[in-house]
């Protein structure tokens, strides 16, 4: 743990000011959209500082401790290290692109930005929080302003999606709470870093034998696994997120694929791994099998889709596959330096992966919801074609977030993949060869789109179609000029990941 | 066979090794700057391409002169520039160049050829409405094929590849509005992506064997004997070493981009671009990135090589390049697109390539990479002065009597197809396919390569000769007047068909410079070789090859001129055979209904999966549990609330006893007074007494 | 026996009769009169507990007989008021037939 004890609470205020502004733009009314702008540029800039503040030796920094219910391990514990600090900087990028696509919220618009605001709140506060108390608890309030923005703004079907989404997602998360019940029975602690401390010396399990009897802590690293497996997804798990990411409007899919999606990997790295890393080790091929479905099978499952959101939408539920395919493959023991090495690859790529998928789908359904304005709605792959035509600009750009999520080398969708497979091959071929099936497939499906939407001759419709004008390049401008940096100079990010992700490793037990 | 190479240590980088990054970094900045330029800059767009261009092929020939010198002081120069790009764990990511005489002769080729072509592109784009962009793509191609050429990583060459990959997409499908040349786009981005896959995890296995992918890196490079060492030790499966697992899935990347059998099908359809695209890139330098690609890695392909022997990867290479360059050329025979003929050439001759990488090593391939590279230049721009010349025609059977019309066309194109087909002595190609057959004639393993080849040679003469009678002999069939091309176009032509010419003094048997420089040995001139039995054997083989190619050609097609609805000659000697040719041998409806077909079936079992199977579990859960929804309200309705209401209305009645209480008399309610004073007055005597 | 159980079985006994007399007679008047007997039973008993207690010289029960039997005046001032006007409303005064604040 680091010395930085409560200094200045940097995490406390990054928390509290969406908060503040959400309740401000809920007053706001017709202005709700400049407030809520001006809170997620300030939370941009607070989270850049959590960045370049985080400590470079890999351990957690920044933190702010205060007793809350010391009789039921309940403390208030912020911290962040490289990995939490990238996901704040993620989520803060994410909420201001979500917000800055908003253009055309007439209904409520106090209310809609108030609960962005909430949901940037709650990632913030899920990234940040140290205590299973109130990371679990803001780990499912963030699951409370998705359900509205998704109720009152979604699509057609949005009622049954929003349901059907909260309803998945709180049920995965009740495996974990028992997990966590369990562990806290056994131990007496939440405190995420004694318990892998705990965990990595093995008391950890014989504590839980002692209490609740042997063979439990495999049934509590299923439970915590559900809880994430449902939120990443993991195949099967991941039925609620076609219909969610298709009907909540673009600005809300760009925040559940952006930034919530990676809740559930961040907590795979936070708690399921540390803590049952020795179970995780046991159950990998098991794991393994339903990481590798996940990339090929949703790679082709998107391309069945006719609806471009639900096409990106699989294509995301692929490209979390690989990080998934990276974690489970590394839960195995080292037996040498070179193992260590892979493992350490695996790792960079998985969270490399996070933020560059994060970017790349975010900035993907950015423009999904320009394409959208532009059409009145209309979003099937074969409503359109020969776009490049009359808006060249939008073809252009769009064209770097599509080639970032092929994996095209030079933009940052390549890096993490290319580590992924760095780290996964020599740690398990077999699955490593399959997943590389999912490369291919996302290749045809991207290039598909382009074909579909962007080539060919221009049908009369789409003549007149507007190219992106000036204050929505400048806006999207930054984004691809960050998927070049990273794709070029990765060193920005695995500068400061690499010791954290060492002193991860260290700390698990296969 | 090829001898061990033998480098003299490495020589501290130079400046112009230092600075050698430069050469693709130029161009990428031009791309960049042009990206950024408005449509009707034209002439600034052309002029940063071309000068950006140009300085770079300055800077290659300054690394050529570089390496020249250390070579003529009986040192060869390699120079390597390592640096770390990501730093993993306990390994790196390490990304370098090289300068070696292999880089330093693409390098010269790649600029001067390119060089060329954008400078014909001004001529040949002028009137198309997105010139800028086209030569921002043409100088992102220039800079990513040079990114290429002096990776000393193979993780940088894969990076730069897949841009190449990217460009060569982006300029095929630059007329994007014909449906025809978008599809062809995907096609080929997807075919290559095909062998790419596999390249991928030839590169991470290599890492996972050795810790690095650099190729040098003073004795701890891949392909330096430490790795390689290793590599052949370490078992993979089928009883083959890890070198040559490794080697075939690099070569897998290869095949895909060079357009091998059976990753050759996008190469043809690439020609839907504009043609400076197919003479640059699908000619001269991207496709050949693959045999560079192998010629780069030979040491590992050659691993375990004995003299006089053979390794499994390079028969494989042999093989594939051999049956690749009899395939292609058969299909060439049949066509009847000036473009296409040209194309299935350009993958028969990367096949011979190939076929020379496996047989005769690196000399010998690249030897015919770079006559190839300039003969195939010329073929190129010279057929899109044609089409430039009769308005955007493609059909051969729609030209004819060409050459009265466009003599400077006329001259050069002969030139480059003398060289393609290998005319004796005069001409270069001879020359570097001479050498391939000597190779394949050497070879121990077996003849069949030989064969093959030959075979390839006799259809190549053949295909060339009926192109050419069709093109520019007999009478005018097109529409309109047929007109010679402006001079930014044809001083190219005449410039690759100088070179066309001389290149070949640089491979004779008598003054081999080529292979001595690659090599690293001293270049002696020995005339007496031309008087050697052997090669006068061989001269005497390919005089014949070549003359019977010309012969049946020049017999079935010579200043005849069929109409573009008469059955072309050989389709009225062999019906079935001409059909199936002119089908490109079905490959294509082949794949349709393999691959494509079960990719387009298996996403669909995938979405059903997704939508009945999970989403069915899913359902199923729910209606379980709206079952017990159901079958809780019963309960609540019927036991709960009808506890319930009999408790409220027991308590009711309960009430209206106590009621009665409440008669409305005062006498009884003082009565009860009355009682309760007693009663109080009753517990106070009986405390007090206690 | 003291003089002062004397006194206090007499008030008893007229507090007895009064009780009786208010709980058993239907006609209100009567209740009334029985109410006046307790009373004057209770006067009887501050007197008597005035007279021998410690200080006589202080003249306090006295004064609560002499308060009392002016409130008791007037209670019965209000109480014949309130019986004769339900005599005039309900032309009864008997208390059985009077049953309007049943609850």
């Amino acid at each position: 743990m680091s010395e930085m004890v409560n200094g200045f609470p940097i995490l406390s205020l990054l928390t509290a000011l969406p908060i503040l502004g959400a309740i401000i733009a809920l007053v706001s009314g017709k202005h709700a959209r400049g407030v809520a702008m001006i809170t997620a540029l300030a939370s941009l800039a607070v989270s850049l500082v959590v960045w370049y503040r985080v400590p470079d030796n890999g351990f957690i920094g920044l933190v702010e401790r205060h007793a809350w219910a010391p009789s039921l391990g309940i403390e208030y514990q912020l911290g962040v290290d490289a990995l939490g600090a990238l996901m704040l900087v993620l989520s803060a990028i994410v909420t201001l692109m979500a917000i800055d696509a908003s253009h055309r919220v007439h209904r409520q618009p106090g209310l809609y930005f108030g609960l962005v605001l909430f949901l940037e709140a709650g990632l913030f506060g899920t990234f940040t929080a140290l205590n299973f108390y109130h990371w679990f608890l803001y780990w499912e309030l963030s699951l409370i302003p998705a359900f509205f923005l998704i109720k009152l703004w979604g699509g057609p079907k949005r009622g049954s999606a929003a349901t059907y989404f909260f309803v998945y997602t709180l049920a995965g998360s009740v495996g974990l709470l028992l997990a966590f019940l369990a562990v806290f029975l056994s131990t007496g602690s939440m405190d995420f870093h004694h318990l892998s401390l705990l965990a990595s010396t093995g008391e950890l399990e014989q504590m839980v034998t002692a209490h609740l009897g042997p063979h439990v802590m495999i049934w509590l690293a299923i439970g915590a696994l559900a809880g994430f497996a449902v939120k990443v997804p993991l195949m099967p798990f991941h039925t609620w997120l076609p219909a969610a990411y298709a009907e909540a409007p673009s600005p809300v899919t760009m925040l559940l694929t952006g930034a919530m999606s990676k809740m559930g990997v961040y907590g795979l790295l936070r708690i399921a791994m540390p803590l049952f890393s020795h179970e995780i080790a046991e159950m990998r091929t098991p794991l393994l099998v339903l990481a590798v479905i996940t990339v090929v099978m949703g790679a082709w499952a998107s391309a069945a889709q006719k609806d471009l959101k639900r096409l990106f939408a699989y294509s995301s539920v692929n490209h979390l596959g690989y990080c998934q395919l990276g974690i489970f493959a590394l839960a195995i023991p080292a037996t040498g330096a070179a193992m260590q090495a892979s493992q350490a690859a695996a790792l960079n790529g998985v969270i490399l992966q996070m933020f560059n998928h994060g970017i790349t789908a975010a900035a993907l359904f950015w423009f999904i919801s320009m394409l959208q304005q532009r059409s009145d709605g209309l979003r099937g792959i074969d409503d359109f074609g020969g776009l490049r035509k009359p808006a060249p600009v939008f073809a252009g750009l769009m064209g770097f977030a599509l080639f970032s999520s092929l994996g095209l080398p030079g933009l940052n969708g390549f890096v993490g993949e290319f580590l992924i497979f760095r780290g996964v091959f020599p740690l398990s071929w077999v699955a490593g060869t399959i997943s590389v099936l999912g490369i291919l497939i996302t290749a045809v499906v991207i290039l598909t789109v382009i074909q579909k939407v962007f080539a060919g001759p221009v049908p009369e419709r789409w003549a007149a179609f507007h190219d992106l004008h000036a204050s929505e390049r400048i806006s999207m401008a930054p984004v691809i000029g960050l998927m070049i940096l990273i794709g070029l100079v990765p060193e920005l990010i695995t500068d400061s990941v690499n010791p954290t992700v060492v002193n991860l490793l260290a700390h698990w037990r296969f | 066979m090829q001898e061990a190479i033998q480098f003299t240590p490495y020589a501290v980088a130079s400046w112009i090794g230092k600075i050698l990054w430069l050469i693709p970094a130029l161009p990428i900045v031009a791309a960049g700057v042009i990206a950024l330029l408005k449509q009707p800059r034209r002439r600034l767009a052309s002029s940063l391409a071309i000068g950006s261009l140009a300085i770079s092929f300055l800077l290659a020939l300054a690394g050529f002169g570089d390496v020249l010198a250390g070579w003529a002081t009986g040192h060869a120069v390699r120079e390597t520039v390592n640096f770390t790009w990501i730093e993993i764990g306990g390994g790196n990511l390490d990304l370098g160049w090289v300068l070696d005489p292999l880089s330093a002769v693409m390098l010269v080729m790649v600029t001067f050829v390119g060089l060329l072509i954008f400078i014909y592109s001004v001529g040949y784009m002028a009137h198309d409405e997105n010139f800028t962009r086209f030569f921002c793509f043409l100088s992102l191609f220039a800079g990513a094929m040079l990114g290429v050429v002096i990776s000393n990583s193979l993780l940088l060459l894969f990076m730069c590849w897949e841009i190449v990959g990217l460009t060569s997409y982006l300029l095929i499908g630059f007329w994007y509005q014909k449906p025809s040349a978008a599809a062809a786009a995907k096609k080929a981005f997807v075919t290559t992506r095909v062998g790419d896959i596999f390249f991928l995890l030839g590169i991470v296995w290599l890492f996972a064997q050795t810790g690095t992918l650099l190729f040098y890196n003073s004795g701890s490079g891949n392909l330096e004997p430490n790795a390689l060492g290793g590599l052949l030790a370490a078992p993979a499966a089928l009883g083959l070493s890890a070198a040559t697992a490794i080697g075939l899935l690099i070569f897998a990347g290869a095949a895909g981009k060079s357009g091998q059998l059976p990753l050759h099908v996008w190469l043809p359809d690439a020609m839907e671009g504009p043609t400076p695209v197919s003479a640059l890139i699908h000619a001269a330098t991207m496709v050949a990135a693959g045999v560079y690609l192998i010629a780069r890695v030979y040491p590992l392909m050659a691993a375990g090589l004995q003299p006089g022997g053979t390794t499994v990867a390079l028969s494989v290479v042999t093989w594939v390049g051999a049956t690749t360059a009899v395939f292609a050329a058969l299909i060439a025979v049949a066509q009847n697109d000036i473009k296409r003929i040209l194309a299935y050439s350009t993958v028969s001759q990367l096949g011979y390539m190939m076929a020379g990488l496996g047989l005769g090593g690196v000399a010998v391939g690249m030897f015919h990479l770079i006559t190839h590279a300039f003969f195939k230049a010329l073929l190129f721009m010279g057929a899109g002065s044609v089409i430039h010349g009769c308005h955007d025609e493609q059909d051969v059977r729609r030209m004819g009597g060409l050459r009265k019309f466009m003599p400077v066309t006329f001259a050069t194109y002969a030139v480059g197809m003398l060289a393609l087909t290998g005319f004796p002595i005069f001409f270069s190609g001879f020359w570097s396919k001479d050498a391939i057959l000597e190779s394949a004639h050497a070879w121990n393993a077996s003849h069949g390569p030989y064969y093959l080849l030959v075979f390839g040679a006799v259809l190549t003469a053949f295909y060339m000769t009926r192109q050419v009678s069709y093109v520019f002999f007999g009478e005018y069939r097109g529409h309109g007047h047929a007109h010679e091309s402006p001079r930014v176009m044809t001083m190219p032509l005449a410039i690759l068909a100088f070179f066309a010419i001389a290149l070949g003094v640089l491979g004779t048997p008598a003054w081999p410079w080529f292979r001595s420089f690659l090599n690293n040995q001293a270049a002696a001139i020995e005339f007496g070789k031309f008087g050697e039995g052997e090669f006068l054997a061989l001269l005497l083989t390919s005089s014949v090859i070549v003359a019977l190619g010309y012969g049946i050609g020049w017999s079935l097609y010579g200043n005849k001129s069929p109409r573009a609805d008469e059955p072309d000659a050989l389709e009225r000697a062999m019906p079935p055979v001409w059909r199936a040719l002119s089908n490109r041998l079905y490959v294509d409806e082949f794949y349709g209904v393999t691959v494509i077909a079960f990719y387009h079936w298996w996403a669909r079992v995938a979405d059903w999966f997704d939508r009945r199977v999970w989403g069915g579990i899913v359902a199923a859960v729910t209606w379980f549990f709206g079952l017990w929804a159901r079958f809780n309200r019963f309960l609540d309705n019927e036991w709960v609330n009808g506890g319930f209401d009999k408790g409220c209305e027991e308590l009711a009645a309960g009430g209206g006893i106590l009621s009665r209480v409440e008669s409305g008399r005062v006498q009884s309610y003082l009565r009860l007074l009355a009682l309760g004073v007693v009663v109080l007055a009753a517990i106070l005597i009986w405390s007090s007494a206690r | 026996m003291t003089p002062l159980a004397g006194y206090l079985l007499v008030a008893a006994l007229v507090f007895a009769i009064g009780l009786a007399g208010a709980l058993t007679r239907r006609n209100a008047i009567l209740v009334l009169i029985g109410i006046e007997l307790m009373l004057n039973a209770a006067n009887l008993n501050l007197v008597a507990f005035w007279r021998y207690s410690p200080h006589p010289e202080a003249l306090t029960g006295m004064m609560f007989a002499v308060f009392s039997i002016a409130v008791a005046a007037a209670e019965a001032a209000v109480g014949l008021g309130l019986v004769i006007s339900i005599y005039r409303h309900a032309r009864t005064t008997d208390l059985d037939e009077l049953n309007r604040m049943k609850g």
